[in-house]
């Protein structure tokens, strides 16, 4: 593999709340047009690393580089301003608008009427329509249609495709998928496909193997606020990936123990532990 | 069908609702005249009063927040001016800068007690409501001995703030409120400080990682919520040359629930200054306009609860169908404005 200098890359980053050491020693990388997937299970720091990332966590010890430059973010809107970019769980933050006002929340179009400058609403909701559209999402055609009303695949669409109309360069996925069906799960991991293919770097948050698998050039496991684990695509297998994920080898033993058990019992599953 | 639909979704829907309701149910039970109720001052008057504040009210819970001393600042807005102009004898001038002084350093004291701490704000202008009505009253027997002060105010004064006009019993202050009304509709629906109040009542936390100035806007809102109160006090007082100690307080209550009849969603993120204005109009018939009924005026209070019951069901309701709004193919979105 060539040796590009990384968009955005993490050398010995520790944190510690307190007493509390929640990530150590991390040191990862990530290039542009690539999907690093970050996996651990519920408390292995996943947040607090992408926290840090956005610039909410200032990193205890160890330093952040971008395109090679260090970089040191005092607030979430240093982070914003060099292009990095989080989208939630639950994608658009306020479900009580628009989509084309809340879009624009912040950087809002205004056109000239008189002596006033006033909200365009009309450039405002066909920008926001056509950013997600080309993203492969045409059911959103109307920008004055409420966040709220949209399901949660086409919410996470437009959060990222309006992360990508800002010109954001790394794009931290939250766990997108996690509380979406199957269908809208795969809507969602199409849109990181094509924002791979238009050359940003994601990092992609999940807990569902298989939605990493599909996706996913680089793999990182956190456990317990360390790095278990760092390897690309086709290294390990999903078995692998999971059992990395639980903490070792809890939930291969289980599959050989339910076989084993099945085996001796005519074709029955063990009674569940109490 | 299309138009129906559009009209639904608006946050302003229930107040028009509640408006033809109240209307129809005077005309129907009350025998109302109509005509003799259109033409009448005490509603509008009453309207005026409260509107200039509901509009300010308006907008700061749509961000998110709620000011309640504004009970106490529309009678230390008309003590301040009496007190100064009327006790005093300062010339008017200064008795209008005093009461507009007083509403910008309580909007003050709110504002950042908001921003700086994670208070309530039900809690923080509860406090400074009570604190308020304790300074009034015990600064005016300080200063004046008295709880009630009488003003005389020169003719201009009179003219721009306490007239009478249409040669009849409406106050001036109806003008006011209707510049109120439009700069309020300005600013929440046409400029883009308004997208910056709906995404703070939204999410304040990406409002502010959005760039927003969610801080300085909060103290702002709450400086003109505050000064909003005391500029109607002020008015008052020069209109009926006099401040009393006591008046006001049946306003807060009055004016939040004008807001959330217009359809204002107490948690904020939703709103709109149309039906801030209607739910004004309509509060203000209910209240006032049961005089022109058969209707006993003891009722009105059952009717406005009643009324401010139905209203936010049909909010909620609205919401909903604004939420699962999805257009028919070939529906060109831009009907919905």
């Amino acid at each position: 593999m060539t040796e590009k200098t990384a968009v955005l890359e993490l050398r010995n980053v520790n944190k510690s709340f307190g007493p509390i050491d929640v990530l150590h020693d991390i040191s990862l990388k990530v290039n542009a047009g690539e999907v690093l997937c970050l996996l651990g299970d519920n408390g292995a720091g996943k947040s607090t690393l992408i926290k840090t990332l956005a610039g909410v966590h200032k990193p205890t010890s160890g330093e952040m580089f971008m395109d090679g430059e260090k970089v040191s973010f005092e607030r979430p809107k240093d982070a914003a301003d060099r292009g990095i970019a989080t989208v939630h769980q639950f994608g658009g933050t306020f479900p009580l608008m628009t989509i084309g006002r809340s879009f624009f929340v912040g950087v809002e179009p205004t056109k000239r009427i008189g002596p006033f400058r006033i909200f365009d609403r009309k450039t405002a909701n066909e920008t926001a329509v056509k950013a997600v559209q080309e993203f492969g999402i045409t059911r959103i055609d109307d920008g004055d249609r409420l966040i709220g009303g949209l399901s949660g695949g086409e919410r996470q669409s437009l959060a990222i495709a309006r992360a990508v109309h800002f010109g954001a360069r790394v794009l931290i996925l939250d766990e997108p998928t996690a509380a979406l069906g199957v269908k809208q799960a795969s809507h969602v991991l199409r849109i990181v496909l094509e924002a791979k293919k238009r050359g940003l770097a994601v990092i992609f948050i999940t807990h569902q193997v298989t939605h990493a698998m599909a996706v996913g050039d680089h793999f990182a496991v956190l456990i317990r606020g360390a790095l278990a684990a760092n390897f690309m695509r086709g290294e390990k297998s999903r078995e692998e990936i999971t059992d990395l994920m639980a903490g070792g080898e809890a939930l291969a033993d289980l599959d050989t123990e339910i076989e084993s058990h099945m085996e001796t019992h005519e074709g029955h599953p063990p009674p569940p532990a109490h | 069908m299309d138009i129906m639909s559009a009209f639904i979704r608006r946050p302003a829907t229930a107040s028009v609702l509640s408006l033809i309701g109240v209307l129809l149910f005077y005309f129907i039970f009350g025998g109302v005249d109509l005509e003799k109720l259109g033409g009448a001052a005490s509603w509008l008057n009453y309207a005026a009063r409260i509107g200039i504040v509901a509009i300010p009210v308006g907008l700061l819970m749509i961000s998110g927040e709620i000011d309640i001393s504004i009970g106490a600042m529309i009678p230390a807005g008309a003590m301040a001016t009496a007190i100064i102009s009327g006790y005093y004898g300062l010339p008017i001038i200064f008795g209008i800068l005093g009461a507009l002084g007083i509403g910008v350093i309580v909007g003050l004291i709110n504002g950042v007690l908001a921003v700086r701490t994670t208070v309530p704000t039900l809690i923080i202008t509860l406090g400074t409501l009570i604190a308020m009505q304790g300074i009034v009253l015990a600064g005016s027997v300080i200063l004046t001995g008295n709880a009630s002060v009488p003003l005389s105010a020169p003719d201009w004064a009179k003219t721009l703030f306490g007239q009478l006009i249409f040669g009849g019993s409406h106050q001036v202050v109806i003008i006011w409120w209707l510049a109120f009304t439009l700069l309020g509709w300005f600013i929440l629906h046409q400029s883009r400080f308004g997208n910056w109040i709906f995404a703070m009542g939204g999410d304040k936390v990406s409002a502010r990682n959005a760039g927003i100035p969610v801080d300085r806007f909060t103290i702002l809102l709450f400086v003109l919520t505050a000064t909003s109160a005391s500029f109607v006090g002020m008015c008052h007082a020069i209109l009926f040359n006099s401040a009393q100690v006591s008046g006001g307080m049946n306003d807060i209550f009055n004016i939040i629930a004008s807001v959330v009849v217009g359809g204002v969603l107490l948690s904020g993120g939703f709103g709109s200054v149309p039906g801030i204005f209607i739910g004004t109009i309509t509060f203000a018939i209910v209240n006032k306009g049961i005089d022109f009924t058969d209707i006993d005026r003891n009722w009105s209070s059952l009717i406005i609860g009643v009324m401010l019951l139905a209203a936010v069901l049909m909010n909620n309701r609205f919401r909903n169908m604004a939420l699962n709004y999805v257009p028919r193919k070939k529906d060109k979105g831009g009907s919905a404005k």
